[in-house]
């Protein structure tokens, strides 16, 4: 994930990986390859590519669109027709309503889903996503962040991601590169940048000081103290964020029993939460 | 002159408008690439194409006639010559007003320069190139009549022919007919544009 206010060189930096913007100096290692050395269309070909203004071509349809990757890669026709159904279908659009629109009858929501489905249609171990979801209103760009991970992690793809957006950058990341004027300011996970900031500029970008994000970071599986609890007392899931819990407590609750599946795994309370908040960032993986 | 006299004049009417659109899209849109392609090289082109539009076409055929002779072969150059100007023009405009994503995922899936042109870049531009051909048809068959001057035919024959009997009824079945074929040549190549743009409008 690559944060940072506009024309910080975050896109740059990311149309350097599939070479749309050529190296002065320095390489980009793709395992461990270096991109300089490949084919640069065999490159392209292989890496998934999805951007803010998703630029589907507007004389092709949606099932077109999606099987550019696999027509360039001369894909079997049979091959290609069931692929296009089977991505529809993961960015959750109707094959049948969708395959055979053109992108102009679409709403921004879904265009951005074609642009996603099109970007993973080879199975791409990279995907490049430069503001992906910028273009959309909040709550589809909640639900489209959620699928999206889930792709991710179902088709164990690597995602390199732009974004200028500090709550996506903290919601959807593994792993933080914070950028500014064309250099890294910090390299590390959402929850540890949070917690050090390394330069007073990234604490500002990031509002480090604030409490609510750094807690919707942290899990009640790790805050809490493990026992099984009173019967009468309220249930949290355990790997709901501390930022649930707080919400529960701050509506009466005292305690809370923690669940795991069919059974109680321990309890947490109010002190349990600040304490997690004044724990090391080491504590915590994200929820 | 008879009705199939007409017809023979319409057809060779037809037929040379039909060469010199032909001639003048086979030159225009190469030209109108070239344009958009090469920045250094739009302004001369779209410069010399444009003073190629304010030349009047009955001056080209009076500097065509001493090379060429007399007959179809110079009205042909001076009507190409004509159409030209919008197709070259129209490619150049529908070629820029692709837009930049498009182009920057075409590159970014991986298609090659000349995959992205085929598949991207000139299907998108198609409904504004269409446009051009279609004035330039207009165009091309509003001048045609001037090739009556220099013996190759078509309806001019009539409006000249009109003119120098003092008879309006022929000079009328001349004019009439020629706006007929324009409408005509209107009508189809703005379905074609239509057609082409459906999808992208």
């Amino acid at each position: 994930m690559l944060l940072g206010p506009s024309g910080c060189g975050k896109s740059t930096l990311l149309r350097t990986v599939n070479r749309l913007v050529p190296l002065q100096d320095g390489r980009v290692l793709l395992d461990e390859a270096d991109v300089a050395s490949a084919d640069v269309t065999t490159l392209r070909r292989s890496i998934g590519y999805a951007i803010q203004e998703v630029g589907l071509f507007a004389h092709m349809t949606v099932g077109e669109n999606v099987a550019i990757v696999p027509a360039l890669l001369a894909w079997e026709r049979s091959r290609v027709a069931a692929r296009i159904d089977e991505l529809l279908n993961l960015v959750h659009l109707d094959p049948h309503r969708y395959r055979d629109r053109y992108p102009r009858e679409l709403s921004g929501g879904e265009q951005q889903r074609v642009g996603v489905a099109r970007a993973i249609a080879a199975r791409p171990p990279v995907l490049l996503m430069d503001e992906p979801f910028g273009a959309v209103d909040a709550i589809v760009r909640a639900s489209l962040q959620e699928e999206t991970c889930q792709i991710a992690r179902t088709l164990q793809t690597t995602i390199l991601f732009v974004t200028h957006d500090v709550d996506e950058a903290l919601r959807l990341a593994d792993r933080l590169v914070v950028l500014r004027d064309g250099k890294v300011e910090q390299y590390d996970t959402p929850l540890a940048i949070l917690s050090a900031p390394a330069t007073p500029y990234v604490g500002r970008l990031l509002g480090a000081r604030d409490v609510i994000r750094r807690l919707s970071l942290l899990r009640v599986r790790d805050a809490m103290v493990p026992g099984t609890g009173d019967g009468a007392i309220p249930e949290i899931a355990a790997d709901a964020s501390l930022r649930d819990a707080l919400d529960a407590f701050l509506s009466g609750a005292e305690t809370l029993a923690v669940r795991a599946g069919a059974g109680r795994i321990g309890t947490i309370s109010y002190e349990n939460v600040r304490r997690a908040l004044r724990a090391p960032a080491a504590a915590g993986t994200p929820p | 002159m008879s009705l199939p006299h007409l017809l023979a004049h319409i057809q060779t009417h037809v037929a040379l408008s039909a060469a010199a659109l032909s001639a003048g899209t086979a030159l225009g849109v190469p030209l109108g690439v070239l344009a958009a392609r090469l920045r250094g090289t739009r302004g001369a082109i779209l410069g010399l194409v444009n003073v190629g539009r304010v030349i009047p076409s009955l001056a080209v055929l009076t500097f065509v006639v001493p090379v060429l002779g007399v007959g179809f072969k110079p009205a042909l150059v001076a009507l190409a010559l004509l159409a030209i100007p919008p197709i070259a023009i129209n490619t150049d405009l529908g070629l820029r007003g692709v837009p930049p994503a498009a182009l920057d995922v075409a590159r970014g899936v991986g298609m090659t320069a000349m995959q992205a042109f085929v598949r991207v870049e000139w299907p998108l531009a198609l409904p504004v190139v269409l446009t051009g051909v279609r004035t330039a048809a207009i165009e091309v068959i509003a001048s045609a009549t001037l090739a009556a001057f220099v013996g190759a035919g078509g309806l001019g024959e009539y409006i000249l022919r009109g003119l120098q009997a003092g008879e309006p009824a022929l000079l009328l079945a001349g004019a009439g007919s020629v706006a007929l074929l324009a409408l005509a040549a209107e009508f189809t190549l703005t379905l074609a544009a239509r057609r082409a743009g459906e999808r992208t409008a």
